[in-house]
């Protein structure tokens, strides 16, 4: 910012999401007056009629803080994260897609083929005889037509371009965006560049709010709907699998509140890498059992451990996609 | 060229260690595919060591603990055995073949046996080929 009085310069966009993030922007409610006193809004397709030549006419680093939410899936995606990082500041990754490639980031379980012809050819829906697959050209007498091209992998923003700050969440939550936004705008020292911020650097468990006790002794796991929850006991004590273990805090600890075991989507705690890597070693610690065949009963109940424990990071995890 | 397979094992240092030394020191031989990895206790050993060992280019990876009751720390050795098992069901949704990571039990005496895993396990990884999980995590888009 030049000058005490100009104004921060912000954008939000959305590339392989669901627009949960944006919502998520939208639930500031009436301290969107606040925002809008401090920062003008340059793009923000959910809610403004702002066109892509637009942001490419604008000068490098023009935007102040780009909040970018979604993984990138097809050339669109990577297109504009390239943009926007040449455009703005401070590029952040906001919400699990763009910081670990989320539940988008679940398509690594197959490949560009298998979706396409899932979709287009073998759904049950489709009437599709002629076996018509979208193309990234297609010539038609008035000219040329183009679509975006689909990758076979789904990536996460800081795999495409350099990303400043990650804030966390299936959507992150707005408080804690809010506390990001006023920092920026007070030209508060902000952390180190890399840095996962609008979380905590510790687990859910460390200060998670259910009862928890040294007994976890697990011979049954259990899916939420099988059991019914007291209400106030650690999870995975009543052998509901609970990705706390493995996941950073700072959520408020919206889904156990709700009587919902944690899903994860606030990714690993600091220092750790591969959240899926370190439930499992919490799973196989928990179950009270010695005998291989025993074990493997216990195991049973874990039905799908890649999907389940790695729900909202493959494409960062060490297996970053299924091997083809 | 012929493929000649690399095989990371885990070896704890009470049993498995001291009997992979008990072959070498007995002056046994054995395929030199293995590079082997001291831990403490195969409790020690996370599912990120193993992952992290395919990623970077590892066709097989060995585990090797304390018999069952044997652990120096009287637990690892069956906290190995359940990451084993979670392991082997992950992997193999991911598309890694089971056989390439494998557990086995080897005490402090048992050189003669540690040599013949290794022969075993590397003529198994030799007619699997070699992982295709180093190339995969090349291609991007």
């Amino acid at each position: 910012m030049e000058g005490s009085k100009a104004k921060l310069k912000l954008a939000v966009y959305w590339a392989s999401a669901c627009g949960g993030c944006c919502v998520s922007v939208l639930d500031v409610h009436e301290k969107l007056f606040d925002v809008i006193a401090a920062a003008d809004l340059v793009f923000w397709p959910i809610a403004l009629d702002i066109k892509y030549h637009d942001v490419e006419e604008m000068p490098d680093q023009h935007i102040d803080l780009t909040l970018f939410n979604g993984a990138v899936r097809n050339s669109e995606n990577e297109h504009m994260a390239r943009l926007l990082r040449k455009k703005s500041k401070i590029l952040v990754a906001y919400g699990s897609c763009s910081h670990l490639g989320g539940i988008p980031g679940l398509a690594n379980f197959s490949t560009k083929e298998d979706i396409l012809n899932r979709v287009f050819i073998e759904s049950e829906s489709v009437v599709n005889p002629e076996n018509i697959l979208p193309q990234p050209e297609y010539e038609v007498k008035e000219g040329v037509l183009n679509l975006p091209e689909f990758f076979n992998d789904v990536r996460s923003l800081a795999q495409v371009v350099d990303v400043d700050y990650f804030i966390p969440g299936c959507p992150p939550q707005t408080e804690r965006l809010l506390e990001v936004f006023v920092a920026v705008v007070s030209g508060a020292e902000l952390p180190p560049k890399g840095s996962v911020i609008g979380a905590e650097t510790k687990t859910q468990c460390d200060e998670c709010i259910r009862k928890k006790t040294e007994n976890k002794r697990i011979k049954k796991f259990y899916r939420p709907w099988e059991i019914t929850d007291d209400g106030y006991s650690c999870f995975m004590e009543q052998g509901v699998i609970c990705m706390g273990p493995a996941t950073r805090a700072g959520c408020g600890y919206r889904c156990i509140k709700g009587n919902a075991p944690c899903r994860g989507c606030y990714g690993p705690p600091a220092g750790v890498t591969d959240p899926g890597a370190k439930m499992m070693s919490a799973i196989a610690s928990i179950i009270d059992e010695k005998e291989p065949e025993e074990i493997s009963r216990v195991l049973e109940d874990v039905v799908d451990p890649a999907g389940l424990f790695y729900r909202f990071s493959l494409p960062v995890s060490l297996i970053r996609r299924k091997i083809i | 060229m012929e493929f000649t397979p690399r095989i990371i094992a885990f070896l704890c240092n009470w049993c498995s260690y001291t009997g992979a030394d008990l072959a070498g020191t007995s002056r046994m031989e054995y395929k030199s595919n293995v590079r082997s990895v001291r831990v403490m206790c195969s409790g020690r050993i996370e599912p990120t060591f193993v992952l992290e060992a395919f990623k970077k280019g590892a066709d097989g990876v060995l585990i090797c603990g304390c018999h069952p009751g044997d652990c120096h720390y009287q637990e690892g050795n069956y906290r190995c055995l359940r990451r084993f098992l979670l392991l082997q069901k992950y992997i193999r949704q991911m598309g890694i073949e089971t056989e390439r990571l494998k557990l086995e039990w080897i005490s402090a005496s048992e050189g003669k046996q540690f040599a013949e895993l290794v022969n075993s396990f590397t003529e198994t990884i030799t007619e699997l080929g070699p992982c295709k999980i180093k190339e995969t995590m090349q291609i991007l888009t």
